[in-house]
Parts: structure tokens; C-alpha cells; sequence
């Protein structure tokens, strides 16, 4: 019980840290043709990103392995469930990763042209996506003894395509702050006032969100059962309206903080309101997929734990650590790298 | 078709696209962690460019094989969830290890080291694709001690209507995982040794960068020989564990039909798939094949008749791969006993014809891995868990064809173009050589 407690909330840490992470990257790969008007400039937003983002899709890679080895049942289900949108999500990461790397290997305008129109599409649909997956899964799947009654165009119910908005303009704003913080001059400027733009946008659709995640989901019972928790999204209101305050005092480092805070408050908002459930059924709760009947064995939740405890602060040590060696940023006119 | 043949083909072609990018990843960052290793002890410059240069083409490999592991980390809940629920309990243990323990590793030391040349110091600097070496090879460790669950299953009940892992420690030190992991990386530095001495090749041929490249050429030969003497030691026992675990995949490698005693080694054999017999068997050396599989030379060895039909691996493409694959293997000590030799007597310009062996025969080893992997895992079928869970029983209920069909042709056009790409770019660059892509600052 215990164990399957715990893994529960490191299924939820998990998928947090993903969101807190690559989630920048996400949104930096949707600004990145708004902002960058030139090559120069193009090549320093790539090079803000380009140490960090391969360790932050890491944690993507470990909340499925996580899910495999601590819930193989939702793991298999949820995956084989949303097989069409994971699909997409996957393609949209590959050709993102690809797209970094590949860009600046060739100098010909439509080689990279090319590429540039790739490095939206691989950060705005898996951000989108990861909205909808997760909007739909705060509502609860079609699922019973039958199986799975919906499909990729069900899964664009307005609840799932507002959760994918509010996912997109999330990561932009986190993506815009983190430009704002991690380059230099006319950029990091015009990264500030997109991310301020932006913010509105986010925050009208994040009270529509929490309004309307009253009426689509069951996501607040848990909340009305112990009051305490609407601590964490009122953390999330906070983060939001202090990224806000400091983005207009022109502290980048300070508001990237409070997204940082928004981005973990709300998937927190969602793992808590989401207990004991891991994927609801929106048909019969009997057939909810939850930390208890979804679970591996103690004995494997056991091996798993000792694991996460003794690897898990390691690897946030050092990934903290390469995080503060590229602590300077870029400028458009600094050392070049190579290919970037 | 249906679900599970599709499936089944989806799983091959990703998997096998992947692994067209891991073992170059594995052999070459070894190599140019030894070579950044030296630039630092000696203060050579020339190893400094090599590092470079052998370090983007490293660079452009690596970021493939990165993005398309990730698929596989979820094709198995997509496409295989009847077997990740009934096996998620043992086998989700090590994915989920990999990625915590060595794929974090690997991805993050890896943007230190192409982004921090001028942040850390010299040292650090080598350390970083140092940790990213290892951590690229401990990656392997994992998935293979997953991979090796499957084809030999221990630490386990079937329990709670699926199998639950009772013993880690069997598990993780099951000697079939680990084998297949010996005789893995050292196939991968196989593969890049034989891609270092190909590219350098080229150049020494049109008597460009010589010094450069001849003493690229010379380090990979060494390394080239050391592994492909390992792989063919560690594939010996790799294949003599497997034989004794999956008599039916011993029997398809061998096209073994009847049960016998002191089972020779056709050179030459024929397999008649229709009539359960071989149509030649001819030049046989005596008792080999027992010795190999049992240390004994009169060891009795299970034919496929033994096992009903619904048992048995497809024979054709497990006993060509597996012959081939063997074949190549040898083919490779050859080489590199060659290329050994020439560098270490300094007579690479004056050997052209072998040069020119050396740049076409770089398709060669990855070709031999491919193989590798249709022995072992068809050689696995009609099993997903060997004698546990059959491949027909794994596969997903909630997805259709339909879906599949659509999924795999847009895996196979969107694969094709990334492979297209990545074969252009390493051309382009390894063509350019070294000062083109020379030092930035």
C-alpha cells in the first residue's frame, strides 16, 4: 500500500519534472521563428537550449519506464489506448531532436528553412498533444471490460483541446522567460515582451481551465475532501501572477522561477486531483485504472524505490550542475560551436 | 494482415533502424573518448582534431539513434500490451533502471561535451564523453538484461494471472543477458572501428590529411582486431547458452531436422524447408556443431522435429542470418588482422587495393549486426517470453490493423528520410575531412 503510495507520487514527480524541464525547450521551439528574425540569433535561441534539452526528454523517457515498471497495466493500456496521438507526440520529439542537431550542419537557406519549420512542428505538437493526452486523462478515458470505445478524434473533445491550449501557452511563456534569462541584447528583450503578450493569453485560459475543470472532471473531489490541498493550485495562481510581477520588474531569473513554480503546481493540481487514479474510465470507475489495481508486485515497487532513492537525487545533482555551467548564457555574437 | 504480423514488422523496423545508430554510438565514442584522452596527456594537437572531427560524426549518429530509442520505450505499452501487462512487473525494471541510471548519464554529459568546450577544463572536458561512453555502453547493459529476461526468463512466478519477479539478483545476473551484452557492444565497436578505418581509408587514398588519418586508421585497426576477436569468443559462448536454453533456436541456426549425436558442420547445406530435411549437406566437419553448443563431441542436440510445428522458429532466415552472420565474423578478424598489420608497418599508402576493401567493406559489420538480431529473435519466435508467452498472445487488443498499417507506413517513410539524411550528412562531412569542420576557436 505504502509502496504503491509512493510510486504514485513519483509517477506524478516524474511527469512533472518533464513538464518543468523540456517544457522550455518545448516553448522555445514554438517562439523560435517569432523571436529569431535573423541566423544569429536563430543559432543563440538553439544554443540556450542546446546543452540541456537531450537530459530533460530524459525525464519523458523515465516517466514511461517508470510507468512500465510500477504500473505495467496502465502503462500498457494508456500507451495502447492513445496509440494515434502517442505516435504523433513521438514523431513530433524525433524530428525536434533531429532538427537541433541537423540545422546548422549545412549553410544553405533552405536546408535551414527546413529545419526551422521543423522546430516549431516538433515543439508545438507534442506540446499540444501532451495537453490533450492529459486533459483526457483528467476527464477520464471511454474504457471498460470491453476495451477502449474512443479514438484520436475523440480525444479533441473541447475539454482535451483547451488543456492542450493551456499546455501550449504554458510552455511558450516558461520557453519565452528562459530566452528571456539565457541570451543577451535586442533578444532576450524581445523574448521578455512575448513571454509578458503571452501571459495574458495564459492566464484567460487558465481560469478558464480551473472553471471549467469543475464541470468536465472530477479533478476537485479529492480537493473538497481535504481542503488543504488547494494549497497547491493556489500556489499555481501565485506562480502564475508572480512571473507576471517580475517579468514587468524586468527579473527574468525570478519569473522564470515562478513558471517554473506554475508548471509543477499545475501537474501537481492534476496528480492530486487525479489520486488514486492513474487513467480514470469515464464509463464505470470500477474500471479506473489506479495506483492499486494498476501496480506491479511490493516486491518490484520495492526494488524500484531503492532505485529511485539512491539514482534519482544523483541524477538531479548533476544535471543541476551542467544546468549552472551554462549558467551565462548566450549572446548572438559569442564563441561560436560548432554547427549551432 | 493482422494486428500482431503488423505489429511484429513495426517492432523489427524500429528496432532495427535504432540499432543501425546504436552501435556506431557505442564503438565510436570509445574511440574518441581514447583520442580527447591523448590530447589531454600529450597536448598533441592532432589529437585534438581527431577528437573534432571524429567527434561530429559522432555528433550526427548519436542524435539518431537518441530520438529513435524513444520510440521503443513506448512501443511496448502501443503494441504490446497484453505482454506488458503480463510481463511489466520483471521486465519494465530494467527500462525504467536504463533510463534512470545510464540514459540521463548519456544525455546530459553529452550536451556538456559538445557546448563546453571553454566552460570546464580540459579534463572535465574528456571526462564528460568519458561518462558518456560508458554510460552509452551501461545503456546496452540494461536493455539487453531486459532482452536477455525474454529470451531466458528467471526470478519469476506466474502469479496473479502474470509473471511477477520473486528474485532481482537472478534477474539481473542472468548469464544470458550478459553474454548477449558482451557479444552486443563489442559488435558495436566492431562497427565503429571498421567505420573509423573506412572514412580514413578514403582519405589516405587520395593522399589527403595523411597524418591525420593514418593515425586514425591505426587506432581502429587495434581496436577493430581486439573486438572482432571478442565478438567471435563472446558470440561462442553467447550462441552455446542460447543453444542449451532454446534447443528449437539452436536446431533453426543449425537446420538440425532429426535428433543426433555428434553433430557435424556442413559448409554447405541446403535446408528443404517443405519436406523437414536438408536438400545438401555437404563438406561436413565432424562433431563441430556438438562441441560448440555442449563442450562435448558427442553431445546428443534436439532436432526441430522434436518440437511440434506451433514450436518452431521460421528456419530459413534464422539459419541464412546465423551463417552469414558467422561468415562475416571471421571475415572481420581477416581485416583487421590486415589492417593491424599495415598500420603497424607503416605500408597503408602502398596498399591501395586493401584501402579500397576497407571503404566498401564499412556496410559489412552493420550488416552483421542486423543479422545478429534476426537469429536472435526470430530465432525467440513463436515466443515473446521463451516457453512463457507467445508473440500472438502479446500483442495489444484495443488496436486495429487499420491503425498499425498507418503507423508502420509512416514509420517507414519517416525513417527512410531521417536514414537518407544521416547517411548524407556523415558522407558530407567524412568526405570533407578534418579541415573544413577544423577548430572553431
Amino acid at each position: 500500500m505504502e509502496y504503491q503510495i509512493t510510486w504514485f507520487v513519483l509517477w506524478g514527480i516524474l511527469w512533472t519534472a518533464y513538464f518543468m524541464t523540456d517544457g522550455f525547450d518545448l516553448g522555445v521551439g514554438m517562439l523560435y521563428n517569432l523571436l529569431g528574425k535573423d541566423d544569429a540569433e536563430k543559432r543563440a535561441i538553439i544554443r540556450s537550449i542546446g546543452p540541456v534539452w537531450d537530459g530533460n526528454e530524459v525525464w519523458l523517457v523515465t516517466a514511461g519506464g517508470a510507468t512500465f515498471a510500477a504500473f505495467p497495466a496502465t502503462y500498457a493500456l494508456m500507451f495502447s489506448y492513445l496509440y494515434s496521438a502517442l505516435l504523433i507526440i513521438l514523431f513530433g520529439l524525433i524530428i525536434r531532436g533531429v532538427a537541433l542537431e541537423f540545422r546548422g550542419k549545412i549553410e544553405s537557406a533552405g536546408w535551414k528553412r527546413s529545419w526551422d519549420a521543423a522546430i516549431f512542428a516538433g515543439s508545438f505538437v507534442p506540446a499540444f498533444l501532451f495537453g490533450v493526452a492529459f486533459g483526457n486523462i483528467f476527464q477520464g478515458l471511454p474504457m471498460d471490460a470491453r476495451g477502449y470505445h474512443g479514438s484520436l478524434f475523440s480525444l479533441l473533445n473541447p475539454y482535451g483541446l483547451l488543456t492542450g491550449a493551456l499546455f501550449v501557452l504554458l510552455f511558450s511563456v516558461h520557453g519565452g522567460l528562459w530566452l528571456a534569462l539565457r541570451t543577451g541584447g535586442e533578444l532576450s528583450k524581445k523574448a521578455a515582451s512575448t513571454a509578458a503578450q503571452a501571459w495574458w493569453a495564459l492566464a484567460l485560459v487558465a481560469v478558464i481551465f480551473l472553471i471549467y475543470t469543475a464541470f468536465a472532471t472530477r479533478l476537485y473531489d479529492n480537493f473538497l475532501r481535504s481542503p488543504l490541498w488547494f494549497i497547491v493550485p493556489a500556489a499555481a495562481v501565485c506562480g502564475l501572477i508572480a512571473a507576471r510581477f517580475f517579468l514587468a520588474r524586468s527579473d527574468a531569473s525570478r519569473a522564470f522561477l515562478a513558471s517554473c513554480i506554475t508548471i509543477v503546481t499545475v501537474t501537481l493540481t492534476g496528480i492530486v486531483g487525479l489520486y488514486p487514479n492513474l487513467v480514470p474510465s469515464s464509463l464505470d470507475p470500477a474500471f479506473s485504472l489506479t495506483a492499486f489495481n494498476s501496480s506491479s508486485s511490493i516486491y518490484t515497487l520495492r526494488i524500484m524505490t531503492v532505485v529511485a532513492v539512491i539514482f534519482v537525487p544523483i541524477v538531479i545533482a548533476y544535471q543541476a550542475w551542467v544546468y549552472r555551467v551554462f549558467r551565462h548564457g548566450v549572446t548572438t555574437n559569442g564563441p561560436a560551436v560548432e554547427g549551432y | 494482415m493482422d494486428t500482431v504480423t503488423l505489429s511484429r514488422i513495426q517492432f523489427a523496423m524500429t528496432a532495427g533502424f535504432h540499432f543501425i545508430f546504436v552501435p556506431l554510438t557505442l564503438g565510436l565514442s570509445l574511440l574518441v573518448a581514447w583520442m580527447e584522452t591523448l590530447y589531454v596527456r600529450t597536448g598533441d594537437e592532432l589529437y585534438l582534431r581527431m577528437t573534432k572531427f571524429w567527434g561530429k560524426l559522432f555528433l550526427i549518429n548519436f542524435v539518431v539513434g537518441v530520438v529513435t530509442g524513444i520510440t521503443l520505450e513506448f512501443q511496448f505499452g502501443m503494441n504490446w500490451a497484453e505482454y506488458s501487462k503480463y510481463v511489466g512487473d520483471i521486465f519494465g525494471v530494467p527500462l525504467a533502471i536504463e533510463a534512470t541510471v545510464a540514459f540521463f548519464l548519456e544525455s546530459v554529459f553529452i550536451g556538456l561535451w559538445i557546448f563546453g568546450w571553454d566552460r570546464v577544463s580540459k579534463k572535465v572536458h574528456c571526462l564528460s564523453i568519458w561518462i558518456v561512453a560508458l554510460a552509452g555502453n551501461l545503456s546496452a547493459l540494461w536493455i539487453l538484461i531486459a532482452n536477455g529476461w525474454m529470451q531466458h526468463p528467471v526470478g519469476y512466478v506466474l502469479r496473479n494471472g502474470r509473471a511477477e519477479m520473486v528474485d532481482f539478483w537472478a534477474v539481473l545476473t542472468n548469464s544470458y543477458g550478459w553474454l548477449k551484452f558482451g557479444h552486443t557492444i563489442v559488435a558495436g565497436y566492431v562497427v565503429g572501428a571498421f567505420f573509423v578505418m573506412a572514412v580514413s581509408a578514403y582519405h589516405i587514398l587520395r593522399k589527403q590529411h595523411l597524418a591525420f588519418f593514418k593515425r586514425s586508421f591505426r587506432m581502429a585497426a587495434t581496436f577493430a582486431l581486439a573486438s572482432a576477436v571478442l565478438v567471435v569468443v563472446i558470440g561462442d559462448f553467447h550462441g552455446a547458452e542460447a543453444g542449451r536454453v532454446q534447443p528449437a533456436k539452436l536446431a533453426a541456426m543449425e537446420a538440425l531436422w532429426d535428433t543426433r549425436e555428434g553433430v557435424p558442420f556442413y559448409l554447405i547445406l541446403i535446408p528443404d524447408t517443405k519436406n523437414e530435411r536438408n536438400s545438401v549437406e555437404a563438406f561436413g566437419i565432424p562433431k563441430i556443431v556438438s562441441f560448440l553448443a555442449y563442450r562435448d563431441w558427442d553431445a546428443e542436440l534436439k532436432g526441430l522435429k522434436e518440437f511440434p510445428e506451433k514450436d518452431r522458429p521460421p528456419v530459413m532466415p534464422v539459419f541464412v542470418s546465423f551463417r552469414v552472420m558467422v561468415g562475416l565474423g571471421f571475415l572481420f578478424i581477416g581485416l583487421a588482422f590486415v589492417a593491424w598489420y599495415l598500420a603497424r608497418k607503416d605500408r597503408l599508402e602502398s596498399s591501395p587495393l586493401f584501402l579500397r576493401i576497407m571503404l566498401y567493406a564499412v556496410p559489412l559489420p552493420y550488416i552483421a549486426a542486423q543479422l545478429g538480431w534476426i537469429v536472435a529473435e526470430m530465432g525467440r519466435q513463436p515466443w515473446i517470453v521463451y516457453g512463457v508467452l507467445r508473440t500472438s498472445e502479446g500483442v495489444s487488443r484495443s488496436i486495429e490493423p487499420s491503425q498499425v498499417m498507418a503507423s508502420l507506413v509512416g514509420f517507414g517513410f519517416f525513417y527512410s528520410f531521417l536514414g537518407i539524411l544521416d547517411i548524407y550528412l556523415l558522407a558530407r562531412f567524412a568526405g570533407k575531412g578534418p579541415d573544413d569542420t577544423g577548430v572553431a576557436y
